[in-house]
């Protein structure tokens, strides 16, 4: 037998502590449908009122990048320096701008 | 402690840490050296050497079990709680526990096992649980003595945790640590009370609960460190920050004063202040005892492992029509 075959499905939980900031990932929790998730997150995720708001993913449901594929992603920004503020040197009087 | 896990691998047979590699893992296994020597983490799926999956997976999957079996000798209290306020305090913990126990087990399915595999090796006698957890909660004081005791001790041992080099758990620690001060200090506070408003009669019983927990809570810790072969592996790898009579001592430190302040004594003749180490010298301690309670012969081994089972599989009527309703519903949608 598959060890998972009657396992509920894994669902990512995502809670946005209070209104003007974001859902952030804080865990994940086994559930057998949508509903059942969100009660379920509120119960393991917000117990001393650390959410405002809750959204449950299923984890197969999420394409996520691959740690082998890092250098390729994400070396291309290492040399564009001129993305940043610091990298422009302007006269004192005018620097805070 | 939760974590005995990596302490009682070597007696359970389950090998030594280190093996040969071929070339191309031994780049793999330089990299990811490099990588704990940096003080970087581990994400899940991140290369790693098969042993650290494997020892890791052991110790969360363990610390997840004890977690939920703790859940056990507190639950015998629930409906027995002399107040409304401490039979609400004592939901709110023992829930946390499975909290506890639900954010482990996620962090160890990441390792590649599933949920149903973790618990069919608990329940086959395959996994343990720490050692603690088979005492058994004879009064009410024993509610009181558990938060103050075990749960101190747990956090002595989980902080360090929480910077552990594999991510998922580190992160899971670190809930966990926030949520565990509260255990801590309402057992401190259900004893205080007792003890300050208290009659004689409830007094004695706390120290009673307090003489019967305190050589278990020590053995929490593991074997000392000179008997603890899997130890170097693991600060190697970083899973184990400090060691087992290191942490020991710490808590023998910060509880005398506390036991002091509560107005018990510790029961160990041979516990006093030494000037020249700056600690508390304690007593021997019986590890016959403790590695009896861990081979599956302490006082109430057979009953949690019976209480879960039966609870697991007694609720398997409703995970399964939990799953076909899920499923009937979605084919109604997509019809």
């Amino acid at each position: 037998m598959n060890a998972t075959a009657n396992e509920w499905p894994l669902w990512e939980v995502f809670v946005r502590t209070k209104a003007g900031l974001d859902h952030k990932h804080c865990g994940s929790l086994h559930a057998a449908d949508p509903k059942m998730a969100l009660q379920m997150a509120r119960d393991v995720y917000t117990r001393r009122q650390e959410g405002s708001s809750v959204w449950v993913v299923r984890s197969d449901q999420i394409v996520a990048s691959d740690p082998g594929d890092k250098d390729m992603l994400f070396d291309p920004a290492d040399d564009k320096v001129y993305r940043h503020p610091t990298f422009y040197k302007l006269p004192d009087a005018v620097d805070h701008m | 402690m939760y974590t005995q896990a990596m302490d009682t691998m070597a007696r359970e047979g389950a090998g030594k840490l280190e093996r040969v590699l071929g070339a191309d893992e031994q780049v793999l296994q330089d990299r990811f050296d490099a990588r704990i020597d940096a003080g970087d983490f581990i994400e899940a799926k991140d290369w790693m050497p098969d042993n650290y999956r494997k020892t890791l997976l052991r110790q969360i999957s363990q610390h997840a079990h004890s977690e939920i079996v703790g859940m056990l000798p507190e639950g015998n209290w629930i409906s027995r709680a002399p107040t409304l306020k401490r039979k609400a305090i004592l939901l709110a913990k023992i829930q946390d526990e499975g909290g506890h126990g639900l954010y482990l087990y996620a962090a160890a399915e990441t390792l590649g096992t599933s949920r149903d595999q973790m618990i069919e090796a608990l329940h086959s006698g395959k996994a343990k649980y720490s050692s603690i957890f088979n005492y058994p909660t004879l009064t009410w004081a024993d509610i009181g003595t558990i938060g103050w005791l075990v749960d101190g001790a747990a956090i002595m041992n989980q902080v360090p945790i929480c910077r552990c080099s594999f991510a998922p758990y580190a992160r899971a620690m670190i809930r966990i640590c926030r949520e565990e001060s509260f255990h801590q200090r309402q057992g401190y506070d259900s004893l205080l009370v007792m003890m300050r408003d208290g009659t004689d009669a409830q007094r004695a019983m706390v120290q009673d609960a307090v003489n019967r927990w305190w050589w278990p809570c020590l053995m929490m810790f593991g074997p000392p460190d000179d008997q603890s072969p899997n130890s170097a592996q693991g600060m190697r790898w970083g899973i184990k920050r400090v060691s087992n009579d290191t942490l020991r001592q710490k808590f023998v430190d910060a509880t005398v004063q506390q036991a002091g302040v509560l107005g018990v004594s510790l029961p160990d003749p041979d516990l006093k202040w030494n000037e020249e180490r700056q600690h508390w010298d304690f007593g021997a301690i019986d590890w016959a005892e403790f590695w009896r309670v861990v081979g599956g012969d302490g006082p109430c081994n057979r009953e949690r492992l019976a209480m879960r089972v039966k609870a697991w599989e007694d609720g398997a009527w409703v995970r399964e029509a939990a799953l076909a309703h899920a499923r009937k519903q979605s084919m109604k949608e997509a019809a």
